[in-house]
């Protein structure tokens, strides 16, 4: 019989519990990696990622059916034809929204780390240091001094593609070579270089995609198929990156089907035992024990597991006792900017298909700038010609205009805000008793809007795309703003925020959850504010960070 | 269907081509759903006959002709706009884009004294032509939420169904389904079509 003892627990596999598992691992812990859903192997399981176009039978688009089955994927892009089962099921997992939440899941080895969108930033002192400047929420416990060594460390292993620009507030990184800018996007950025006085840039996407080789991993094939699974491993996942090294240790346990119902903690030790897993497959219980947990489930579902878990010590769960467990959940909010036609380079066109684009660094209440509203947004973006897709709405039948519309089109260039969504104590989650989801747990509760700060800075998100577009010759500028809901960007944090006194944050600076010290959480919930990067990278370097420390902390004999 | 949609979408479109993490609003995307579907499934509208298919595939072919390259009826566009009519349209679009067959078919019966399909392609192609211009004119000026003319979702329907097909891709356009590199500036000649998408 299987030994239910282990080291530690890492639950969840995502981009943060895949860090877990191979860090823990590897610093020689004998480690149970827990997942919810099914396994997906690598390569073997990506079943659609060399299907052509024309193989579908609705092309990739969607259908009835599938609007019916997916309620809450149906609101955005998630839902298609192609990758439709690495989504979570509306149905099996339902959650009641007291706002509209749009809560998009991979609930499946691996996680959201198999269709993320790769783009890798880090974040500067500006971002750790703007709560206490602005007396926002709670101060962050580190600063860049405590994380750049674990960027660093991070950087190197998952491959990131970046070029090196010497911004303050989007500190570089150890690089491999980026993927260019293309005619189009270095056309305009070379003509921004003489606007604003070069305070707003146009730089080359930083993506989790190699351009050179890893172990075990090719540098990317251009096909931007990212989401479908990578044969080459050439975008980081769990499954092409962390569970190999950590599988190679001979020290890695993986469970699919198995949802961790509570953490079991020991009131009298003051540290959690072990936790309660439900299999998926035969509704069987067992308790698994270890020295150390880390919850790395992503952000909603860590704290959901903390919502109930020493209930008897705790109603509010484990991590409550400051009162901000569930509270400050963030997103960033987005879907809103300008686009325009680009002039002068119909001789011009390029070749591959690049699996990112451009970005535009912060630069609002920065070096002097100073908004009616706080903190910033970056924007990101893509110059490319127009396809087939012009023709829809455009007059022409026949021969000449069928042939016509088989050429590239005109050169458009347009991005999108990422904007920073301030911490709120309003935005919360909490358990509602009153539904129950197939395996009997009450299920999340979400309340959570974006407010005031958010409204005025998305006038400054379309009006500032549209005056760069403007000031770099681009023609014909449309601003737009597609409206958003909390949840659509897909960059749930904060509910379980790290903090530096324990009356007022459920972590401290170490993701240790006060009240039960050799238990870490180490994936977004732990945010203390949301700057404006995408925010998997400083996951993996937190989870990093704090693995090394809690291996640290074993061999003190303080856990 | 949501060709009311399609200027704003194709801003957005422009936009998230080249983005990771909205990269999946791909071209055939603009068919995807925005209005809430109270029905599960279609009635008789929903249901296309061979003949149906077969007017179908001829209004496709004259929207997009077999020219140097073939046309929209050897990448049987007919049977993928029954399919998408069938499975993605609500029932109120499927009546209107039903009900567009007849009217389309009338038209030819007023303008050429014939019906469509027994039609010569000049005639056709005169009667699509005019039509044409009858759906954008309505297109560019109905308000938002009205319901759209048949003709923009068979012209829809038609390109997409053309140049998503392994014809469209391969034969009209470049495809090549992995590049190993990516060049970021290209000289480029009038009349090199485009490079398809692979996902």
């Amino acid at each position: 019989m299987q030994s239910q003892t282990y080291d530690a627990i890492v639950v969840g596999s995502g981009i943060s519990g895949g860090w877990a598992a191979k860090e823990l691992t590897e610093k020689g812990l004998r480690v149970l990696l827990l997942e919810r859903g099914k396994n997906i192997e690598h390569v073997k399981d990506y079943v659609n990622a060399t299907k052509a176009p024309w193989e579908y039978p609705h092309r990739g688009g969607r259908t009835r059916a599938m609007e019916l089955a997916y309620p809450v994927l149906k609101r955005d892009y998630p839902l298609n034809e192609k990758n439709l089962d690495w989504w979570a099921s509306d149905q099996e997992s339902p959650y009641t929204e007291v706002k509209r939440f749009d809560w998009y899941r991979g609930y499946h080895v691996g996680g959201r780390s198999l269709m993320w969108g790769r783009q890798s930033y880090r974040w500067s002192e500006f971002d750790f240091e703007a709560n206490a400047k602005d007396g926002v929420a709670v101060d962050w416990p580190l600063r860049t001094a405590d994380i750049a060594p674990w960027y660093d460390y991070v950087e190197r292993f998952a491959g990131i593609a970046g070029s090196k620009e010497r911004m303050a507030q989007l500190p570089d990184g150890q690089f491999q070579p980026a993927m260019p800018l293309n005619c189009g996007e270095q056309l305009v950025s070379d003509r921004l270089a003489k606007h604003f006085g070069g305070g707003r840039r146009i730089i080359p996407g930083r993506n989790a995609n190699l351009t050179r080789p890893l172990p075990g991993r090719s540098p990317c094939q251009y096909r931007n198929a990212c989401w479908l699974g990578c044969p080459y491993g050439a975008y980081f996942s769990t499954q092409s990156s962390t569970l190999p090294a950590a599988a190679a240790t001979g020290r890695l346990t993986l469970k699919p089907w198995a949802i961790v119902t509570e953490v079991i903690y020991d009131k009298d030790k003051k540290r959690a035992t072990g936790v309660r897993v439900l299999d998926a497959m035969t509704d069987q219980t067992t308790d698994y024990q270890a020295r150390v947990i880390f919850l790395c489930a992503s952000t909603l579902n860590s704290t959901w597991l903390l919502l109930r878990s020493a209930t008897d010590v705790w109603p509010g769960g484990l991590g409550s006792s400051s009162g901000e467990l569930g509270h400050n959940l963030m997103d960033h909010h987005f879907r809103c900017g300008a686009s325009g036609d680009l002039e002068g380079l119909d001789d011009k066109y390029y070749y591959g298909r690049r699996p990112t684009g451009f970005y535009i660094p912060r630069y609002r209440n920065l070096f002097g700038d100073k908004r009616n509203y706080l903190r910033g947004f970056g924007y990101q973006g893509g110059a490319s010609r127009e396809g087939w897709s012009r023709a829809v709405a455009e007059l022409g039948v026949g021969g000449a205009f069928k042939d016509a519309m088989a050429m590239p089109g005109q050169w458009t260039i347009g991005a999108t805000a990422f904007a920073e969504m301030l911490p709120n104590h309003a935005n919360q989650v909490t358990l509602d008793q009153t539904k129950k989801d197939k395996w009997g747990l009450p299920v999340l509760s979400i309340d959570c809007a974006t407010g005031e700060n958010e409204r005025l800075m998305r006038v400054d998100m379309q009006n500032d795309m549209a005056e760069t577009l403007e000031a770099c010759g681009v023609k014909n500028v449309h601003t737009f703003d597609s409206g958003y809901f909390p949840g659509m960007g897909i960059h749930e944090m904060g509910t379980a925020r790290m903090g530096r006194d324990p009356k007022t944050s459920v972590l401290n600076a170490h993701n240790q959850v006060w009240d039960a010290p050799n238990v870490f959480v180490t994936d977004g919930s732990c945010m203390v504010s949301s700057a404006c990067q995408n925010p998997s990278l400083t996951y993996m370097a937190l989870t990093a960070r704090a693995a090394d420390f809690a291996v640290g902390e074993l061999g003190r004999n303080n856990l | 269907m949501t060709t009311g949609l399609i200027d704003r979408r194709e801003a957005i479109r422009r936009v998230s081509a080249l983005l990771g993490g909205i990269a999946l609003v791909s071209e055939s995307a603009l068919l995807a759903g925005c209005r809430d579907r109270s029905a599960d499934r279609g009635g008789d509208a929903a249901r296309f006959s061979d003949t149906d298919v077969a007017f179908l595939d001829e209004v496709a072919e004259t929207i997009l002709p077999e020219t140097k390259t073939p046309g929209a009826k050897a990448a049987k566009v007919g049977a993928f706009m029954a399919l998408m009519v069938t499975d993605a349209y609500e029932p109120a679009d499927q009546k209107i884009f039903r009900d567009g067959m007849q009217q389309l078919d009338a038209a030819c019966r007023t303008k050429h004294n014939t019906a469509f399909m027994a039609a010569t392609p000049e005639q056709r192609l005169a009667l699509l032509e005019e039509i044409d211009r009858e759906q954008k004119t309505y297109m560019d000026g109905r308000a938002e939420g009205a319901p759209a003319h048949y003709f923009r979702m068979m012209k829809e329907l038609t390109l997409t169904g053309y140049f998503t097909s392994e014809i469209g891709s391969t034969k009209a356009m470049r495809y090549v389904e992995t590049p190993g590199r990516f060049d970021p500036c290209l000289p480029y000649s009038p009349g090199e079509t485009i490079w398809a998408a692979h996902a």
